[in-house]
């Protein structure tokens, strides 16, 4: 099972883990899930479209990050699952 | 429902924000002294079996040891050995150190809560909806007000008293629980049908008696009052974070511009970081110059207390401490001059209160909006993580009411259309500083033209909102649809805004 995650948990940023799986499975634990879930799925599914990914399970511990905090997080789990980086 | 002059829906059978303050609400009830020495006992038992007390009192309780009190947890756990029912509990302030009443809200034996500023595992009860009675959230100087003048009527009042000598007289200045100034417990004192003073000290004779021992009907001596070191809650240090510092740095710059920094001017400012460190850039602009201020007032720090003994303060009207230099300072400095609840805040205290004696406050805000209301009670969320204290005496008494503010935190846009909570109405608020502009109140036409050529950053309020976002996105708001658990009240009496469960 390769695994992969990027970020941390301090504030206005989150930590991304991500691992093989089937389909895309994307689960959000975040400090302002109330106001923004559906904009950090969309997020988050956008930049997994953009990389070309249709099986990963993503696991988000948000701390309020910014939009382009959350790609470059998801991004950077996804190349060090596949060793890339 | 109906809705007050802020928009804001309210239950009937109250007085909505913006009506008239009807006569009856200023009259006095009358208040004596006890016609005989105070009884003294050594337990908080015989104290309730002394006392004639029935289901549905109200027991009062000031808030001077902050995180570290313990006497309304002794008071109410002893209330609940006795089999007492549905009370109403009216602490100036509620802390975590609280947590053991939320077992007797959840049975029933505490069912109303007054109070002005809650924190911590009380607070998520109440706005869970455990509390059976909506809780009513005053003012600090409404709080006063409204004992005063009858609208919070209290059966016991159970004040802590780090020291209290053989004739009932009480301070805060001394002894091993000392927490300093006791003004919040005023109104309770001369109130209160019956008046219990909880001490772990007695002394043959208290030099300043804060509380006079002839309004005292108890003086109960236990093992201790509270934890001092609980005292100190919150930020006490000068932010280092650097949009704090450039937020600070431009709210001295407009209380400048602003033309408040005359020889003689007086403030107010509160205990968190970055206000902190709007008083030491001002600090820096007074030695500069040579100018020295009135008075400050308020919560007192050890940064005031530093500009009183450095000659910078005539004097510090002081009407609870936030730390412990605070508290040594009032045996050793005259200047540091301790006040009541009512003299520092209620709208009704004549010929006027310290609050409308103020040339500027900094204030705080967890939101604020485009008619700039602001809220310190809720989170975003709708659940109480505060409450005005101050806020809104300050807010209305000050020439300039200024509110520092990061614009986002943790992604959340502080500026927005309308707060969660009105806890200070828009009409009192003046100006907003944020690391990315300063808006200030239309209606303030002559701070605007005033700040015209200074070279701040004044853009409209809408702007910044804007502003935040283009960074953020447009957060989805929530609605609160549960019932109503708490109800906001203006330092009139009348009433802001309702706290709603989800």
């Amino acid at each position: 099972m390769k695994i992969g995650s990027a970020g941390t948990l301090e504030s206005n940023d989150a930590l991304v883990t991500v691992q093989e799986g089937v389909g895309i499975v994307v689960s959000i634990d975040s400090i302002v899930d109330a106001f923004f879930h559906d904009r950090i799925e969309a997020e988050v599914r956008g930049e997994l479209a953009r990389m070309k990914k249709q099986n990963v399970h993503v696991t988000i511990q948000d701390k309020g990050a910014l939009d382009f905090t959350l790609r470059a997080r998801v991004r950077t789990a996804i190349e060090r699952m596949e060793g890339s980086q | 429902m109906k809705r007050n002059s802020i928009g804001r829906e309210l239950p009937d059978g109250y007085r909505p924000y913006g009506e008239e303050h009807p006569a009856a609400a200023s009259q006095r009830i009358a208040m004596k002294p006890t016609p005989t020495a105070p009884i003294f006992l050594t337990s908080l038992s015989d104290v309730f079996s002394a006392l004639e007390l029935r289901d549905g009192m109200t027991f009062s309780f000031h808030h001077h040891l902050r995180d570290g009190d313990f006497v309304a947890n002794l008071v109410m756990a002893e209330a609940d050995r006795r089999g007492l029912r549905d009370l109403t509990i009216a602490p100036s302030s509620l802390f975590p150190c609280h947590k053991p009443l939320v077992p007797l809200i959840e049975r029933g034996v505490i069912t109303g809560i007054v109070t002005n500023y809650m924190n911590g595992p009380v607070a998520d009860a109440v706005s869970a909806g455990k509390l059976q009675k909506p809780a009513i959230m005053d003012t600090h100087g409404g709080r006063a007000r409204a004992i005063e003048a009858g609208d919070l009527s209290i059966d016991v009042a159970f004040l802590a008293v780090p020291t209290v000598d053989r004739r009932g007289n009480g301070t805060g200045r001394v002894g091993k629980s000392a927490c300093g100034v006791l003004g919040y417990a005023d109104p309770d004192l001369h109130y209160a049908k019956k008046v219990v003073f909880v001490t772990d000290e007695i002394v043959e004779r208290v030099d300043h008696p804060d509380l006079d021992g002839n309004f005292v009907d108890y003086v109960v001596l236990i093992p201790s009052i509270g934890d001092r070191a609980g005292i100190v809650s919150g930020t006490t240090r000068i932010t280092r974070e650097p949009v704090g510092l450039k937020i600070a740095r431009d709210a001295a710059a407009l209380i400048d511009a602003a033309g408040l920094l005359k020889e003689g001017f007086s403030m107010q400012t509160g205990a968190g970081g970055t206000s902190l460190a709007v008083v030491a850039d001002i600090r820096r602009i007074m030695v500069e110059r040579g100018l020295h201020a009135r008075f400050a007032s308020g919560g007192i720090t050890a940064q005031y207390v530093e500009m009183l003994e450095a000659g910078l303060v005539g004097s510090l009207r002081d009407v609870q401490d936030f730390d412990l230099d605070a508290v040594a300072s009032l045996t050793r400095n005259p200047q540091h001059e301790a006040i009541t609840a009512a003299q520092y805040g209620s709208p009704d205290f004549r010929p006027a209160p310290v609050v409308a004696g103020l040339d500027f406050v900094v204030l705080g805000a967890t939101e604020i909006d485009l008619d700039f209301n602001v809220n310190v009670t809720t989170d975003s969320e709708g659940r109480i993580i505060g409450g005005s204290g101050g806020h809104a005496d300050t807010a209305h008494g000050a020439k300039v009411s200024v509110v520092v503010t990061n614009l986002v935190k943790a992604r959340l846009p502080i500026v927005m259309e309308k707060v969660t909570c009105v806890t200070t109405p828009g009409s009192d608020v003046d100006v907003l500083v944020t690391e990315r502009g300063i808006a200030v109140n239309p209606k303030r036409a002559d701070l605007l033209d005033r700040l015209r050529g200074s070279g701040l950053n004044v853009v409209p309020i809408r702007a910044l909102m804007e502003l935040a976002h283009t960074i953020t996105g447009v957060p989805v708001r929530p609605r609160p649809s549960g019932r109503i658990v708490a109800l906001v009240r203006y330092r009139d009496g009348s009433i802001l805004d309702v706290v709603s469960s989800k």
